[in-house]
Order: C-alpha cells, then sequence, then structure tokens
C-alpha cells in the first residue's frame, strides 16, 4: 500500500443526497476506500469543517466528488473552495453533471419560486410575509444566509471539472470503478464522462425491439405491460434512445421507461432535442392533427426530454423575465 | 438604427433550396434577412440545429422541406413535420415566441412562394423585436 493515504473529499451541493447514498450502496467496498482514502469532509457521513477545509494548503485534496447543482452562493463557495484544495474534481451526479432535477427550476423565476414557497402555498401561516434574504438586521446585527441565485447551474459552469460521473444516482458498481480507477491512475483525458457506457440505453436493453410505430402515448399505469417488449414501442415514453448507458438499464428493467439520468450519448450536446428528434420519427401519422393530439398527450415535454440537464441544454433556462 | 431580425433558414436542397434559386433568377426581390444553409433534406434539421441557432443570437429560425408527399427520400419531410410541433411544444415551455421558429413548404418551381415567406416572416420577427436568447445565456454566464 502507498505510504500516504488518498486525501478525499464528499460534498453534498444542491441535491437530494441520494448520490451520497450511492457511495454508501457500494457495500463493504466503502471499507476498501476507508482503508485507501482519508475522507477530510463528507458531511452525510463523517465529520469535517468548512473551516479545516479552508485551512488546508491548496492541491492537499487528492480527489473531490462533487454532488449537486449550484443553487446559491454557498454551493459555489464551497465548489470553488474544493476546487482550490482539490488535485481531481469529479462532478459526481447528475446535478452536477448537468444540473439534474433541481435545474428544472429554470423554468420559472427565483421571484416565482420564493413567492410560492414562502407566501402562497397552502401550509403557510396565514399572513406570512417572510421572505428569506441574504442580509438581515436585526438589533444593529447583520445575519447573513446564502443568495439564492435567480438560476441553477451545473457545476462546470462555475468551475473547472476534470471529470463527471453521471447518474441519478450514479450505479454503485460505478462508484466502485470510478474510486478504482482514480486509485489506479487509469485516467482517460481530462473533461471525459467516467463510470459510463459510451453506447445508448436501447444498446443494452433486453427488451425485444422491433419496427417502431407509435399511435399514442401511455403512462405507465394507464396500460398493462408486456414485460418483454421495448418500452417505447408500447407507447411508454423512454428517453434511452438518446441516453448513455451504463446504468445496468436500471429503469427499463423495472418496467420505468429510461428517464435519461445519464445525459447525452458521447458527441451529442443536447439530450432533449435529440430524443424528440428519435421520438417523432416513430410516430405513426403524417396528419398534422394527428400529431398534434399524440403530442397533447404529453403534458411537459421539457421534464421528459431534459428531465436531469436543463441547465447543460442548449437554451438552458426560461427565457421570460 | 432599426432593428434587422437575423433569420437562419434551413433549405432542402432538392426543393425549397432551388425554390430559393429560382426566386434568385427570376430577379424576385426579397427581405435579405435570412442567411441560407442548404441541407440535402428537411429531415436533416435535428431540432438541435434550431435550439443552437436561437442559442447563438438568431431571431428567428426558417426551415423549408419539399410538399408532403414529394420529398427525394420519401419520409424525410414527414419526420420533419412530427418533429416540428415537439420542438414548438418544447420553445413554448422555455419562453419563447412561436412565431420566431417556422416550417413551410416551398416546391422547386415555387420561388414567388419563398419570397413571401421571407418576407412575410422578416416583418413578423421585426415586429417582436430581437430574441432575448443570446443576451439571457450571456447574462447569465457573465455573472458566474
Amino acid at each position: 500500500m502507498a505510504d500516504k493515504k488518498l486525501q478525499i473529499a464528499l460534498y453534498w451541493s444542491a441535491g437530494c443526497g441520494g448520490c451520497d447514498v450511492a457511495v454508501l450502496d457500494t457495500d463493504e467496498f466503502i471499507l476498501e476506500v476507508a482503508k485507501l482514502a482519508d475522507i477530510r469532509l463528507w458531511p452525510i457521513a463523517v465529520d469535517g469543517k468548512y473551516k479545516d477545509i479552508e485551512a488546508m494548503p491548496d492541491g492537499e485534496l487528492d480527489l473531490t466528488l462533487f454532488n449537486g447543482a449550484v443553487r446559491n452562493s454557498e454551493n459555489e463557495h464551497m465548489a470553488k473552495l474544493l476546487r482550490k484544495k482539490s488535485k481531481l474534481l469529479i462532478a459526481f451526479g447528475s446535478c452536477a453533471h448537468m444540473g439534474g432535477i433541481p435545474g428544472l427550476a429554470n423554468l420559472t423565476t427565483r421571484d416565482d419560486i420564493l413567492t410560492t414557497v414562502y407566501l402562497h402555498n397552502p401550509s403557510i401561516e396565514t399572513g406570512n410575509q417572510t421572505i428569506p434574504h441574504p442580509e438581515t438586521k436585526v438589533d444593529g446585527f447583520s445575519l447573513h444566509i446564502p443568495e439564492f441565485y435567480k438560476r441553477v447551474y451545473k457545476l462546470s459552469d462555475v468551475v473547472d471539472v476534470d471529470y463527471f460521473v453521471p447518474g441519478c444516482p450514479p450505479a454503485p458498481h460505478q462508484v466502485k470503478n470510478v474510486l478504482l480507477a482514480v486509485v489506479g491512475g487509469q485516467l482517460p483525458p481530462k473533461g471525459s464522462v467516467i463510470g459510463a457506457s459510451d453506447r445508448a440505453v436501447c444498446d443494452d436493453c433486453a427488451r425485444e425491439k422491433t419496427e417502431k410505430k407509435l399511435k399514442r402515448l401511455h403512462r405507465p399505469h394507464e396500460i398493462i405491460q408486456d414485460p418483454k417488449k421495448c418500452l417505447l414501442e408500447q407507447g411508454i415514453l423512454c428517453v434511452g434512445p438518446a441516453t448513455r448507458s451504463g446504468c445496468g438499464v436500471r429503469c427499463p428493467n423495472t418496467g420505468q421507461g429510461c428517464r435519461g439520468c445519464y445525459g447525452p450519448l458521447p458527441n451529442v450536446i443536447d439530450q432533449g432535442t435529440k430524443f424528440i428528434a428519435a421520438l417523432a420519427s416513430i410516430i405513426d401519422s403524417r396528419d398534422p392533427k394527428e400529431i398534434q393530439q399524440i403530442i397533447d398527450q404529453t403534458p411537459d415535454m421539457i421534464a421528459i426530454a431534459y428531465r436531469f440537464g436543463l441547465p447543460a441544454s442548449l437554451l438552458q433556462r426560461s427565457m421570460r423575465s | 438604427m432599426s432593428f434587422e431580425p437575423k433569420i437562419v433558414g434551413f433549405l432542402c436542397q432538392w426543393c425549397s433550396y432551388t425554390g430559393a434559386d429560382l426566386a434568385g433568377t427570376s430577379r424576385i426581390q426579397y427581405r435579405p434577412n435570412i442567411r441560407v444553409i442548404r441541407l440535402m433534406c428537411s429531415a436533416r434539421v435535428d431540432p438541435s440545429f434550431i435550439a443552437k441557432s436561437l442559442a447563438d443570437g438568431a431571431d428567428g429560425v426558417l426551415v423549408c422541406g419539399c410538399h408532403p408527399g414529394d420529398c427525394h427520400y420519401a419520409e424525410g419531410n414527414y419526420k420533419t413535420m412530427r418533429r416540428f410541433p415537439f420542438l414548438k411544444k418544447m420553445l413554448a415551455a422555455y419562453g419563447i415566441e412561436d412565431e420566431r421558429v417556422r416550417l413551410e413548404w416551398v416546391s422547386a418551381s415555387e420561388g414567388q412562394r419563398f419570397a413571401d415567406v421571407v418576407n412575410d416572416m422578416t416583418e413578423r420577427i421585426r415586429l417582436l423585436g430581437p430574441s432575448r436568447v443570446r443576451s439571457k445565456l450571456q447574462t447569465d454566464k457573465a455573472e458566474r
């Protein structure tokens, strides 16, 4: 074993915490990690304070796995701090990679979010007028909380990122692969997506695929599924054709359409438009009215096509406001 | 200076580009606001081309192909016909005005129709004003 243990940090930014759990889901391998590495910061599992990180010399950390998007000034501060202190910064999971589910908030505005959450929600105490502000003055003191940004950014919008590990969350076997690749020094060129395949989910999906012709779209609960047949052929929306594989085809194997969390395929810059191009191609109609009717069966195209990657898409956000 | 819309035009080479060519050889005058890109088929227009055009500062995007039934590749323009309403639905959710993106069928003999479409689209976009897409994305970038 190396004379010096690997120094690592895991950080949880604007995300649900599922990526941290994915690391724990490597089961007994986590004990190997503890043998190979000193975990200097991992808010969900071990102690470690921001000030300890601040006190480190630059580049002290060998590796930081950063999960979560950048939604507020604290997220950005920690991203920049960990970037400075880390030799390798890895965007870990869909939110850090592409903005993730929090990124769908880019379809609305900061004001709408704050007024809905703090003023108009049915569960709000009647008459509440309090909305969080970055600075509040109380008795001559000034209190600060992080500033809520007007939109969500992916990690690489605010700092230089070495590698991207996709997934919501990354599949545990891929987490293991990534950690072993770092330990073994077997890493591809900087900027690569690691812990994933270069093929589409469909390539790895075992369901039978024949000619695709769709007359209508179904939500999963609306039909009795054929467990062997391609979900798209059954009219269940599946983003598999436009999504990178490597996840182990977890969703289609359990009867859910692929949701697209591993992001676009290599050399594709925009996942959602690729998906609508594929989906439109298999709709079985030449009548504009009928086509519109079929399309209207999907309430929200963006949440389907860009569920995990709106901030990483070409258009990124609502153009209103 | 008054606002001159920048329109990107994706034209299929078999019908619409030939139609645009006919407008030229027939000396039909039309607005110079369109920048034409010739493609083999309207189905070559991946929806990401349109998103990219808008993100990079186009005020409008015009896609022209053969009339339904006339596609050189038999099926291509039907695919375009189906992709467009999907894309439109997405663009609406982004808050991008419907008139900025337009699909028209223009045959090789419809030089006048091509000119009319370009004139009409230019004037509609002039009324809408400049697209906000590029400036919004640039501001976002500058703020981080």
